[in-house]
């Protein structure tokens, strides 16, 4: 019976098939192009020794070293600091910040301007900047604790330091994730505050059983994108190393990324510097995979966690 | 309708393969026909596409200054030169197929690397078609120009690296020949306030500081950096350890925690505000090159200061008058479209005497020639002689070339940020695992 109603599949069907094939047609393209080639390229390379000029067949070997490349367990460890402290501490600023603007009864919108603001700041400019500022011999940051008798510490060179320096740089410029939170928690209905209210809720309880709910789907992404943002952290980490450490590239003298004593040294840091420093682009390619497997996981388990709790609430 | 995915696919094929199409392969340098002497002036005319790292107006018109020279000889070549290029713009330049005609880079941390993979052409068949005697050149520069056996650059000007001290604050004393005298100068000049902390500093000793890199330091007390083989010698020379030990002794001298604060509250290496020129530091290392930057600087032209070798190990007085030394190189990159045309113009940088004493003069940096630095035009005073001398000592080292340089600096700097800090309680066990991360990562690059 099956064969025959497939044979019997109308011409329109099969038309209709074509039509949505010609529709995602651009889509189809960009993937093959921008994430199925480079990636299946990616596995190709690592596999073999390539310095952008040679290519040879090693087998595992790129994956072996790997396993034996110190660098590779201080910057993935530096990498979920990251994930694990910096990104919870950047959501909750956000959402407090939002929250702050939302209460606020005049001068909404110089408050929402002026937490904006440093988003627009490049990234560079903006890590010079807090690393000048933050220098524990001549920045005003210092200077001003003295003035309150509390001696600073060395922010960003000292390698207890220089990832939660990264972490206030990161909770100045949270005004993209402030403005999202901010949309979402003036779309919640007025109704249900009022509801909740009547029913004797308290702030606390009104923010944990009618804002939370409310804006899980907002707060899923803005971890997602955190997350992913923070596995993919570089410029920043790069910069401050860089300024912190005043090393220049001069005959017989190398910068070491991650200064403070590899501290900030990020895996995609690592990855850039392996590929293009050192134009091990074979193991490049593994850390790449590395760095992709990583990226997918985490996604993975916080969908699955924004779902459970979605279902429990 | 069934066309356009069909279209599609077409499209994306075409977009995949172009990614490896148009790469007409240029000629490369000695397969043209090879005029040489004076037949080569009969070159057709062509336009040469040069990249170089030199970005500051001064530099920059030295450089043009030395190119004219070359427009004179060849007055059908022209020359468009492009600043401030760095390797990796190079090497992906060359990858890309967009490689320049000629290619000349500040470091030598790639030659290795640009040899091996045959990036830059071998220079080997014209320098022999031209009859040029490279033993013009000291053999320090020779070594590190070339590798494996192939000569893929040349040298242009070179970097020697000694002592600055500031007259002013030596509180009469001369400069110290061996690491000894240099402890104790460094204590007798250093000056703290009440809290204990630094105001002047005889000498930093930390390696993060400025010019003070592992490379710089170790022709101190002659350490190597690798065996015959290409493996790791740090592990196993003596001196590196004698070199390590006198350092933290001094940097314990200062207080580790007193010296970081002190580092870190100094000017930018490059600005006015650099310490030796605000009488912060009276002795630094550094290269050639500061004298210039001195002459330039409105407030610290007028210091009253000194040049002079570094200062080497106690049990080693033979060493005193040499010191590190490496420098810009220059080659014809894979895929030049005018390689003879661009070995005239290497030839003529790297080996006519009146350019290399203009670029000598102007940029402040020792010529690579011997005839160069015996020409009576090359400007000299007791300052820069200081470095020409040292780069002329038979026992001046470099940077041996190796395919990953750049990795090997970073694993030995890493090691040495954590040693000064004490955060090494082993140090022979700590030097054994800078050998470790060398030779791993030398397998993975092929031996």
């Amino acid at each position: 019976m099956a064969s025959v109603s497939h044979a019997a599949t109308p011409r329109w069907r099969r038309g209709e098939g074509l039509r949505a094939l010609l529709w995602l047609s651009p889509w189809l393209v960009g993937v093959s192009v921008f994430f199925v080639y480079p990636l299946l390229a990616t596995v190709y390379f690592s596999f073999h020794r390539y310095d952008l000029f040679t290519l040879e067949f090693v087998g595992l070997d790129n994956y072996r070293y790997l396993l034996n490349d110190p660098r590779v367990v201080t910057s993935a460890r530096n990498t979920l600091w990251l994930v694990a402290f910096m990104v919870p501490a950047q959501v909750l600023f956000a959402l407090g910040l939002a929250q702050l603007v939302t209460m606020l009864k005049a001068g909404v919108g110089l408050f929402r301007t002026i937490f904006y603001l440093p988003t627009l700041v490049p990234a560079v400019a903006g890590t010079v900047t807090f690393v000048f500022l933050m220098n524990p011999g001549t920045g005003p940051w210092n200077q001003f604790l003295a003035l309150v008798g509390v001696t600073g510490p060395d922010w960003f060179g000292d390698p207890a330091w220089s990832k939660p320096s990264l972490t206030l740089l990161a909770l100045w410029g949270c005004g993209n994730t402030m403005m999202i939170f901010l949309a979402a928690l003036l779309d919640v209905p007025r109704h249900l505050y009022e509801a909740a209210a009547i029913d004797g809720a308290g702030p606390w309880r009104r923010f944990r059983s009618v804002t939370l709910p409310v804006i899980s789907p907002v707060l899923m992404f803005s971890a997602i994108t955190g997350v992913i943002y923070a596995l993919q952290y570089f410029t920043q980490a790069m910069i401050a190393s860089r300024v912190a450490s005043g090393a220049t590239d001069s005959a017989g003298s190398a910068f070491v990324p991650g200064y403070p004593d590899e501290s900030l040294l990020t895996l995609p840091q690592w990855l850039f510097h392996v590929g293009f420093r050192d134009f091990s682009m074979g193991y490049a390619c593994v850390l790449a995979l590395l760095l992709f497997g990583t990226s997918m996981i985490f996604t993975l388990v916080l969908l699955r966690q924004f779902r459970r709790a979605e279902e429990g609430s | 309708m069934r066309f356009v995915p069909l279209a599609a696919a077409g499209l994306t094929a075409l977009a995949l393969t172009a990614c490896t199409a148009g790469k007409e392969a240029a000629p490369s340098l000695g397969a043209q026909p090879k005029p040489s002497g004076s037949a080569s002036q009969a070159l057709p005319a062509a336009t040469l596409e040069l990249w170089h790292g030199f970005s500051t107006d001064a530099e920059v018109k030295a450089f043009e200054d030395a190119i004219a020279g070359f427009n004179k000889k060849f007055p059908q070549i022209k020359v468009k030169a492009t600043k401030g290029v760095q390797d990796d713009q190079i090497t992906q330049a060359i990858r890309g197929g967009r490689a320049p005609d000629v290619a000349a880079s500040f470091t030598t941390d790639n030659v290795a690397q640009w040899c091996r993979s045959g990036s830059f052409q071998d220079l080997t068949p014209v320098i022999e078609q031209d009859g040029i005697d490279l033993t013009v050149l000291p053999e320090v520069s020779r070594t590190y120009t070339a590798f494996e056996g192939k000569r893929c650059t040349m040298p242009l000007l070179a970097d020697a690296y000694g002592l600055y001290y500031n007259k002013s604050l030596m509180k009469g004393e001369q400069p110290p020949r061996t690491l000894s005298e240099l402890t104790a100068l460094t204590k007798k000049l250093t000056v703290r306030d009440a809290n204990g902390d630094i105001k002047v500093a005889g000498f930093i000793p930390s390696f993060q500081y400025y010019e003070n890199s592992p490379s710089h330091m170790g022709p101190m007390v002659g350490a190597k950096w690798y065996n015959p083989d290409g493996t790791s010698a740090i592990g196993s020379d003596p001196a590196w350890k004698q070199l390590l030990t006198w350092q933290k002794e001094l940097v314990d001298w200062y207080g580790y925690d007193k010296l970081e604060k002190f580092r870190k509250s100094l000017g930018d290496e490059w600005s006015a505000e650099h310490p030796f020129f605000k009488g912060k530091v009276a002795m630094i290392l550094d290269g050639e090159w500061r004298n210039a930057m001195i002459a330039n600087d409105p407030q610290a032209k007028d210091m009253d200061y000194g040049t002079a070798p570094l200062p080497v190990a106690d049990d080693k007085p033979d060493l005193y008058g040499s010191g590190f030394t490496a420098g810009t190189v220059i080659g014809v990159p894979k895929g030049a479209r005018h390689p003879q045309h661009a070995w005239e113009l290497v030839k003529h940088l790297t080996t006519d005497t009146d350019s290399l004493v203009t670029l000598s003069n102007a940029l402040r940096n020792v010529p690579t020639t011997k005839a160069a630095m015996e020409s009576p035009k090359l400007a000299e005073d007791a300052n820069f002689k200081t470095f020409l001398d040292i780069f002329a000592h038979p026992k001046t080292s470099t940077l041996p070339a190796n395919v990953n340089s750049v990795f090997n600096q970073e694993a030995m700097s890493t090691f040495l940020a954590r040693w000064e800090k004490g955060a090494v309680p082993d140090l022979d066990a700590g030097l054994k695992s800078v050998d470790k991360q060398i030779d791993d990562k030398l397998k993975l690059s092929g031996g």
